[in-house]
């Protein structure tokens, strides 16, 4: 019996363990409460001066909102994946987070800029309203505004097949705006 | 002068771990009690070991501007508490609400507790029998005892010689 239950424990613990290192259960991420609820509402200058970008400029077929920074060295990591996503098609609002309008622009300008918008988020305000707590973090909203899936850390080519892909395709099937 | 030392290491000490709460102005008692409250009873989302009062995080920092500019205005507990919730989740706090999602935290451990303490004693149980078998004669039991002295005295003999 005793070593019945010591198998039992294992097998949990050693699964849970290749789990981690797989990358499929990531312990340090915090559940959003926000999944299934309406965008929270904000205004914020736009990057390129062009007024401002508001909640209304998230209600247009599958949209992202990807959280990011020029500090942030994960947000370089996923940068690719984020162009890959822009040239098919996906429209991606950026919210700059926490950061200097020149570092971002220089940023973007070296990289290249994926992002149909950019909303300036300097003081990190709207990102406690998104329930935001560090960079990169990526929100996938749908054509009422509601948010349907939030991606904590860089955006992965597993993460764009397995979920982003199957979800964008549900999003469009109702939605009009062509964006 | 080694006291004196040890002293102002102390205080200095009081001053950092003050540092982070230091900054800010109530207008009475019970809001700076608020906030003590709130920045110990409030977790870290990036160092998720540590408070919204221990954190040295940006994050941390900016929830504690949040949670001052809301007492200020007059906000309470509750409030402030619901604010954090709603844009974080349960995970935010330290002690986590009652419902049927938590169970197994809040109740899980005495139920382990209560399984384990139903082993335990079933092995003492167990032990005990193998000791003091039921049913001894008053004359075996007496003879067990004698044996048993003895056999303590002899082992005791041999450690000395050792």
């Amino acid at each position: 019996m005793p070593l019945i239950i010591f198998g039992l424990i294992a097998v949990v613990l050693v699964t849970a363990m290749m789990k981690i290192k797989s990358g499929e259960l990531r312990v340090r991420e915090v559940p959003s409460p926000l999944i299934g609820k309406m965008s929270p509402e904000f205004s914020l200058p736009s990057l390129y001066g062009q007024g401002e970008v508001s909640t209304a400029d998230l209600k247009c077929g599958a949209t992202l909102l990807n959280v990011w920074a020029s500090w942030c060295f994960a947000c370089r990591q996923e940068h690719e994946a984020i162009t890959w996503l822009a040239n098919n098609g996906v429209r991606i609002v950026g919210l700059n987070y926490k950061d200097q309008p020149q570092d971002a622009k220089q940023w973007l300008q070296r990289l290249g800029n994926p992002y149909s918008l950019i909303a300036s988020d300097i003081d990190g305000r709207v990102g406690i309203d998104w329930g935001v707590y560090g960079a990169p973090e990526t929100f996938v909203i749908d054509e009422q505004g509601i948010i349907r899936d939030k991606h904590i850390g860089p955006v992965t080519q597993k993460y764009i097949e397995e979920k982003l892909q199957p979800l964008i395709e549900d999003i469009r099937k109702t939605s009009s705006c062509e964006a | 002068m080694r006291s004196l030392i040890f002293i102002s290491l102390l205080l200095t000490g009081l001053a950092i771990n003050a540092a982070p709460i230091a900054t800010f102005k109530f207008d009475n008692d019970q809001q700076e009690e608020l906030f003590h409250k709130l920045s110990q009873d409030l977790r870290c989302l990036v160092c998720q070991n540590n408070s919204i009062g221990d954190s040295n995080a940006d994050l941390a920092k900016d929830l504690r501007n949040e949670m001052y500019g809301m007492i200020i205005q007059g906000k309470n507990e509750q409030q402030i508490v619901d604010f954090m919730v709603q844009r974080y989740g349960d995970f935010v706090l330290y002690n986590p609400p009652m419902k049927p999602l938590t169970w197994v935290l809040w109740f899980g451990p005495a139920i382990i507790f209560v399984i384990a303490l139903f082993y335990a004693l079933r092995i003492i149980k167990a032990q005990r029998s193998d000791v003091a078998p039921q049913g001894m004669k008053a004359s075996e039991s007496e003879r067990l005892k004698r044996l048993q002295a003895e056999a303590e005295r002899t082992s005791h003999r041999q450690d000395q010689q050792e």
